[in-house]
């Protein structure tokens, strides 16, 4: 494998560099443009060099955006704020529900365990809006679309499979016999699982924790139908933000790199776990 | 505590061992995992039976059973078939494009050196990014008067290019998007498959000076068949079913030229209130999936099982 030719080295070279141009160049010219005037970012030909403002953050914190038809007021430091609620509650949620459902699953074989676990994981594969259509109405009816508590529990559809399904991978490969000789020393069920085998899953526990807040946090068809306009997250919060901000583009930009900001140093963050996560554990990095 | 009171505990336990607790508690832990899949299953069957009737929000006191009629009319509606045409070439062309691209990358990131490390976690990024954010950065960049795209391509002499509100370049524009967040999901599961290969067979063909294009097509790829039908699959379910990046792009426009499957049925129960038609389109699609997703699912368990070490 090692006796690359020149050309080849150079081949390879070329390639990787034209990757991480495709790759990385939207969300560094995204950043850059969102520290830009609607001058700056109007100005043909582009430029890299200019000086930075900061004007576009300020007008976004402040809630105060002015427009060609005067101030504007938009809160979508709200959507920011309600982003980090809904996400960390549901998955709170999830792991609260899941992680001994998880256990369940992998330490006792019995029936209806293993249909939940497929029908879960087969649901993870049906189109989202099958569930969230005749959901809203019900929403509708039960007052719940005005709810954080409405949308946290949808969040358990997308949260607790991934939850199940990587936790339960890992109480697999603990050998139950640590679990075994601990319960014959006298301990409870419960001592056994809090002692011995969550801490053991530690690493699965908290690589399908972040990857479930990062899928959460992305999502956008679910609030789109189920949240009402204060309860909405920044995914929705930004498509709203585009069309109420008309052409404030530096504003628009400001508001991308805050949504996506979070998750993406997650990401960097929980990078070694994210492989095994992604595939729902199937692949072991 | 020592081996011998180890043992001692054990015979003091020994008696009261067959606890009619411990048979119950598997189904107490599961239970808020079986309420999930409950309020899953509600709507799912209540969408079901939505499909088999004339429902509209807007005209309730016409709301009634009719049978298969939803699925018939879908029959001879050229929107229908419009929207089926569109889903599934949609699919085909991302999932090759990112299967290609992402192989390629794989390939190219094999060598675990720091620097490719460094490459395949900065790839992670856009797939970290929310596909409908993604779409508005693509937006901003394709932006007729100012995007950094139309003036690239102005360079090369192609001016006037209106990308995702021109009928002729939407696909390719919303393909382009899809492909940016999802070609690194591709790459960094057949990344993990192939520095999990085995060396030997590798050793083995590079010490007989085997011609590497033989390696690749026919020790590489079928070894690695698993993790690619695995990941085009996962692609395959989720990109018929796209509705992010298209809703936030254009909203299934201009015209009806992005008018995927999801796109249509929220348009069908939002803009048109035709329940029953909306609920009918997602049946449809949920067949196409179900059956996608079997085959899927029997792949995945036996990649996992792999995994996992018991195979």
């Amino acid at each position: 494998m090692e006796h690359s030719s020149l050309a080849g080295r150079i081949f390879r070279g070329v390639a990787l560099t034209l990757i991480l141009i495709f790759f990385m160049f939207p969300i560094v010219w995204i950043f850059l443009m969102s520290f830009q005037t609607n001058e700056q970012i109007l100005r043909i030909p582009p430029r890299i060099l200019f000086e930075p403002t900061f004007a576009n953050y300020e007008a976004l914190i402040s809630g105060q955006l002015r427009t060609a038809a005067g101030n504007l007021q938009i809160s979508f430091m709200r959507n920011l704020f309600n982003s980090v609620v809904l996400s960390s509650a549901a998955v709170l949620l999830a792991l609260l529900l899941g992680v001994p459902a998880a256990y369940a699953f992998a330490r006792f074989k019995f029936r209806l365990g293993e249909s939940i676990a497929f029908t879960l994981l087969s649901f993870r594969f049906a189109p989202p809006l099958l569930v969230l259509l005749p959901l809203s109405l019900y929403y509708q009816e039960l007052g719940l679309n005005d709810t954080y508590f409405g949308i946290v529990w949808v969040y358990q559809l997308i949260a607790l499979p991934l939850i199940l399904w990587i936790v339960r991978g890992y109480f697999e490969d603990i050998s139950p016999d640590i679990e075994h000789a601990y319960r014959l020393a006298g301990h409870s069920w419960r001592e056994a699982f809090t002692r011995i085998a969550v801490p053991l899953a530690g690493p699965g526990i908290a690589a399908a924790g972040l990857l479930s807040f990062i899928f959460c946090w992305n999502n956008f068809v679910f609030a789109l139908i189920l949240a009402s306009a204060d309860k909405q997250p920044v995914t929705v919060g930004a498509l709203a933000f585009v069309t109420a901000s008309g052409i404030q583009y530096g504003q628009i930009a400001a508001a991308i790199v805050l949504s996506v900001t979070p998750t993406l140093l997650l990401a960097l963050y929980a990078q070694r776990y994210l492989v095994e996560g992604l595939s729902l554990g199937a692949v072991k990095g | 505590m020592s081996m011998v009171q180890l043992l001692q505990t054990n015979a003091q336990a020994a008696p009261a061992k067959p606890r009619p607790r411990v048979r119950l508690l598997p189904y107490l832990l599961s239970l808020p995992a079986l309420l999930v899949c409950v309020a899953i299953l509600v709507p799912f069957v209540t969408a079901a039976v939505y499909s088999l009737q004339r429902y509209r929000l807007n005209l309730p006191y016409l709301r009634g059973f009719i049978g298969a009629g939803n699925y018939i009319d879908f029959l001879s509606d050229p929107a229908f078939w419009n929207t089926f045409r569109i889903s599934i070439t949609y699919t085909a062309v991302t999932v090759v494009l990112e299967l290609l691209l992402g192989l390629g990358i794989a390939l190219l990131l094999r060598r675990p050196t720091r620097f490719h490390n460094a490459v395949s976690i900065m790839l992670l990024l856009p797939l970290m990014t929310a596909p409908a954010i993604a779409a508005l950065m693509w937006k901003l960049m394709t932006n007729p008067s100012f995007g950094i795209l139309s003036y690239l391509v102005g360079l090369f002499g192609v001016t006037d290019f209106k990308w995702a509100s021109d009928p002729s370049s939407a696909l390719f524009t919303v393909v382009l998007v899809d492909v940016w967040v999802y070609t690194p999901f591709i790459m960094i599961l057949l990344l993990a498959g192939l520095r999990s290969l085995p060396r030997q067979p590798f050793e083995a063909a590079a010490l007989d000076g085997v011609p590497a294009s033989f390696v690749f097509f026919r020790i590489t790829l079928p070894m690695l068949a698993p993790y690619i039908i695995t990941a085009s699959l996962f692609r395959l379910l989720d990109s018929i079913q796209q509705f992010d990046i298209i809703y936030a792009m254009t909203q299934g426009g201009p015209g009806d030229r992005l008018m995927v499957f999801q796109v249509q049925a929220y348009l069908e129960f939002f803009q048109y209130t035709n329940v029953g038609r909306s609920a009918a389109l997602l049946m449809i699609l949920w067949l196409i999936t179900n059956i996608l997703s079997n085959i899927f699912i029997k792949n995945w368990l036996r990649l996992r099982a792999r995994a996992h070490g018991h195979a």
